[in-house]
């Protein structure tokens, strides 16, 4: 098991080297960050220069990669290339805040999910079941932005009319709180909500699927010939074999939601990892995007890596060598 | 599962009357896919093929709307009224979905906006099926070299994150441009595509009539279009719907984000974000792109279902 | 005769599928004495699983439906009872054996738990220590080797016998006072088969329970049944004490079946399989079912018309369901001279 960990963690050393170097080619490639800079007469041109050198921008991009990689290494994540600033504090505050985010968005939706899922496999055929399919159609048919700029119409218009704020639609405090975690979470409900719309979409077709499968096998029939009760055959014969596949769906999620919710917190003006990117993106900084994508990449690479364990753990019938 | 039926008996009989007994286990467990009572029969054709059905025909005529906008409305879809900025959603003024700050038609660039999306989408979908179908049928009928260096480049592909990659080109290379747009859609969504087409091909390939094919002197070209492709058909179908629907979303997002389709081509996601700004008075500014955006990706999704349960009864997706 | 243990009488079930209703079981009947084994012989679809399946509640409804009957148990009729009720008989009076034991355990528990849950399911009073010291106990009873050490292995580490063992194990845990075997031994190897043959006569002999024995292999059905009911599209054809169907058959489908057998020791150039298929169970014919493949229906107008009763034929209790059983006396089957062992080569 450890070798096999060991051996999975050596082999992603490669694709994530290959990964930063051709997202390194594309964004160097895109443009040069310093246009901007550069038509603005009130940057003076030794400024420019003093960037250029300080980040190498004069030399082939190769020889760039190089230098990122090693302010990469030496210097946690490096800084910024237009103010110098250091990258890994932005980058840690943002990561808080967008797990913040993500995670409850995701247990909210993994619930939800897997109870629609469940429900619906055991009463497959029934309204329940044909409305939570509707639902999931609705769902992956729904653009997140315009679930989350709809939200804030209706939120807002709540508030205006009858005075009471239930969520707020932006930003992730207010200035003066009274209570810190209730005006939080008051704050995150709306993105959270919007995210997990999605989620309870797909996991509940895919809980729904795995749980048919497994409700239909022998050893379901089986366990109901020992004389358990449904309640126990259904909650812990099946629902242990239908878990397996989910898990390794939303563990592989999990991974990917450490970049952020991209439109989300824009839309919701969530200070996060996609924010963060977008900002950096807009200004063509090469450097934030590269540690974000770091972390983003590694974060998927350890996540498959906690999937593929996962399923180890909880089908015993697969072993690794 | 099955036995002979005759093991005990030393030697298999020739057509054996008393087999394993496939029907009992059918009974016992293939029927409940595929049985059910005489309400939820009804309740499951009325949802399998009528909604399917339904949802064409709701497609069809949204798309047909589209593109008879200039027949359908009596405004431009950057007709300025400054006399009528604001209005919400009226019959009498024939402002269906109301009008912008600037006066102008929503229902109006809501039709152009469709024509714009469903061009890109239609475009992202044949673009997207024809290279993974191309690099799908080559590596599954080649095998070797061929197939490892096809597949090996579409995981690279696959491992690249979509995101960084989308908007960075985009940013680069779009230029607010539909054609430009679909085609960086469309080379990222093949992957799934190729992959499909290629195990259908490497399993077909063995089949003796393709050896009876090869045999009669056919061509590599002739047994890949003639014979193997017709088999690979339904999930190319079914999956060149599905990728409709994606694109929409995908590109409503660009659009949004201000990355993808760029004023003045009117697109529904740009629609939704040039409304964004006023959208808690003129609220009727998001609310209708963005429904119609809904309608269509479900309609989308439906025919696709429907599709794949005519088409395709192996696959089974997990997600829809 | 004794009382039976079990007395199931006029079964109909439906399955409502989308090409139309099949009639899977329409009106079978039988009783089950103690300490017999009733053999259920068949082909494919003739209900011989949905059988008994119903009478345990376990085929799923929908699809299916029981239209009617009754089966007597324990002074109840167990196709009415709440399914609260049916509970504590399933797995404690009346116990299953199925047919693959690769499918019919589940992987992600072990064969301990499993075993140790049939017994927990019915003896809440029994702590854990005593309950795996029972399980250990079982599976030594089915002759699995270091079963101490085993009881903590997943199915995937048992081989295909070494499973049924577990299956037969977990159905004898109870001390059951009927057994039923579904196809035991048809997805094993023919080795395997005669040792889980040897297990299930252990588990009878151990419980002493009734057994119904179902199956497709009349070699088993020689082998270990004393009666055997013949089923066919959904009906019991023939009825009666081994030896005397085996021998004399009175109806033209175990004729056919018998006949369809081969024999090794006797110079045979052809099997004589039985012409035709089996009917649809959706659209089964009018009249006598089988009156399509049937050889004595030449110009007779009542195969085509009326179902036949299971009405008495031949000697002693032997029933048959055909208009014209009469006609079979003193047919006697090519397994006819041959001693009790029956037709097993």
């Amino acid at each position: 098991m450890l070798t096999y960990i060991a051996r999975r963690i050596l082999l992603s050393i490669p694709v994530l080297i290959a990964m930063s170097f051709l997202v390194f080619l594309l964004v160097s490639l895109s443009g040069d960050p310093l246009a901007s800079l550069k038509m603005n007469p009130r940057i003076k041109e030794s400024t420019i220069r003093e960037i250029e050198v300080r980040k190498h921008l004069d030399k082939p991009v190769i020889v760039q990669y190089g230098y990122w990689v090693k302010e990469f290494v030496t210097n946690k994540f490096g800084t910024t290339l237009l103010s110098d600033d250091p990258i890994a504090p932005d980058l840690t505050r943002v990561l808080g805040n967008t797990l913040q985010l993500v995670v409850g968005a995701e247990i909210l939706a993994v619930l939800l999910a897997v109870g629609i899922g469940i429900y619906s496999a055991v009463k497959q055929y029934s309204v329940f079941d044909y409305t939570a399919t509707t639902f999931s159609f609705v769902g992956f048919s729904t653009p997140v932005f315009w679930l989350a700029l709809i939200l804030q119409i209706l939120v807002t218009n709540l508030y205006v009319s009858t005075g009471f704020r239930l969520f707020y639609t932006s930003g992730l405090n207010s200035a003066t709180p009274g209570n810190f975690w209730l005006d939080r979470i008051q704050h995150l409900m709306l993105p959270m909500i919007v995210l997990s719309v999605a989620g309870i979409a797909q996991y509940s077709r895919y809980m729904r699927a795995s749980m048919l499968e497994v409700v239909h096998s022998d050893y379901i029939r089986t366990a109901r010939a020992k004389g358990l009760s449904e309640r126990r055959v259904i909650m812990r014969h099946a629902f242990r074999n239908a878990l397996i596949p989910l898990t390794t769906v939303v563990a592989l999620d999990f991974g990917a939601l450490f970049g952020g919710a991209i439109v989300t917190e824009f839309i919701f003006s969530l200070d996060g990892m996609g924010q963060y990117f977008i900002n950096a993106l807009q200004v063509r900084d090469v450097y934030p995007i590269m540690a974000w994508l770091m972390l983003t990449g590694g974060m998927i690479i350890l996540f498959n890596l906690i999937a593929d364990v996962a399923y180890g753990f909880l089908d015993p019938r697969v072993r690794y060598e | 599962m099955s036995s002979a039926g005759a093991t005990q008996h030393g030697a298999p009989l020739p057509e054996a009357p008393l087999g394993h007994d496939p029907t009992d286990d059918v009974l016992l467990q293939g029927l409940q896919f595929k049985a059910r009572s005489q309400w939820a029969l009804a309740r499951r054709r009325f949802f399998r093929h009528r909604l399917a059905m339904g949802s064409l025909v709701i497609l069809l005529l949204i798309f047909i709307a589209a593109l008879l906008a200039p027949h359908l409305t009596s405004y431009k879809y950057d007709e300025l009224d400054l006399a009528n900025t604001g209005v919400g959603p009226t019959f009498a003024g024939r402002h269906f979905f109301g009008t912008d700050q600037l006066g102008r038609d929503y229902f109006t660039r809501v039709l152009y906006g469709i024509q714009t999306t469903g061009r890109v989408a239609f475009l992202v979908a044949a673009v997207s099926t024809a290279i993974g179908t191309l690099i799908g049928a080559l590596a599954g009928y080649y095998g070797r070299w061929v197939d490892n260096l096809l597949m090996r480049f579409t995981d690279l592909i696959l491992t690249l994150p979509a995101l960084v990659v989308l908007l960075t080109l985009s940013a680069l290379i779009g230029e607010g441009s539909p054609v430009k747009i679909a085609f960086i859609l469309a080379f990222l969504f093949w992957t799934y595509l190729a992959r499909i087409v290629r195990g259908t091909f490497l399993s077909l390939k063995e089949k003796e009539y393709v050896e009876a094919a090869r045999a009669l002197g056919a061509s590599d070209r002739r047994i890949m279009f003639r014979h193997l492709l017709p088999n690979s058909l339904g999930p190319i179908i079914v999956n060149a719907t599905l990728t409709i629907a994606t694109a929409i979303l995908v590109e409503a997002f660009l659009s949004f984000l201000g990355f993808g389709i760029r004023p003045p081509t009117p697109a529904l996601g740009a629609l939704i974000s040039a409304g964004q700004g006023s959208m808690l008075d003129l609220w009727w500014l998001v609310t209708f792109p963005g429904i119609t955006i809904v309608v269509i990706c479900m309609c989308v999704n439906f025919v696709g279902d429907g599709l794949r349960d005519a088409l395709d009864p192996t696959q089974q997706r997990a997600s829809g | 005769m004794a009382e039976p243990v079990l007395s199931l009488k006029d079964l109909q079930v439906d399955f409502h599928t989308e090409d139309g209703v099949v009639h899977a079981v329409n009106g079978v009947s039988f009783d089950l004495y103690p300490g017999e084994t009733l053999g259920v012989v068949g082909e494919s679809g003739s209900g011989k699983s949905v059988t008994v399946m119903a009478m345990l509640g376990l085929i799923p409804q929908p699809p299916g439906r029981i239209l009617s009957g009754e089966a007597q148990f324990g002074g109840r009729d167990i196709l009415k009872v709440k399914d609260d009720e049916l509970r504590t008989i399933r797995g404690r009076e009346i116990a299953m054996i199925f047919q693959d034991p690769m499918t019919s355990l589940n992987p992600v528990f072990t064969i301990g738990f499993q075993l140790g849950e049939a017994i927990k399911v019915h003896h809440k009073e029994m702590g854990d220590d005593q309950i795996v010291e029972r399980v250990v106990q079982l599976l030594r009873m089915v002759g699995v080797p270091n079963a101490e050490d085993r009881v903590d292995q997943y199915p995937h580490e048992f081989s295909g016998g070494m499973r049924q063992r577990a299956m037969i194990a977990m159905a004898m845990a109870n001390d059951p006072a009927i057994l039923i075997a579904d196809e035991p031994t048809t997805a094993l190897d023919v080795t395997i088969q005669a040792q889980i043959l040897q297990v299930l006569n252990k588990a009878q002999a151990e419980t002493n329970a009734a057994t119904i024995l179902i199956t497709h292999d009349l070699g088993l059905i020689a082998e270990m049944a004393d009666r055997v009911i013949v089923m066919y599209a959904g009906r019991v054809v023939e009825s009666g004490d081994i030896q005397t169907v085996f021998h004399e058959p009175r109806h033209p489908y175990t004729v056919g079946l018998l006949d369809s057998l081969p024999r090794l020791e006797a110079d045979e150039k052809w099997l004589r399989p039985i012409p035709g298929q089996p009917p649809s169970l959706i659209n089964i014919p009018p009249g006598c079912p089988f009156h399509p493949r049937c050889f004595l229906r030449e110009g007779r107008e009542v195969c085509r018309t009326d179902i036949p009763p299971l009405r008495p034929a031949g000697s002693a209790d032997q029933k048959s369901a055909c208009h014209f059983a009469e006609e079979l006396k003193g047919h006697r089957s090519k397994f006819a001279d041959v001693a009790a062992e029956g037709p097993a080569s």
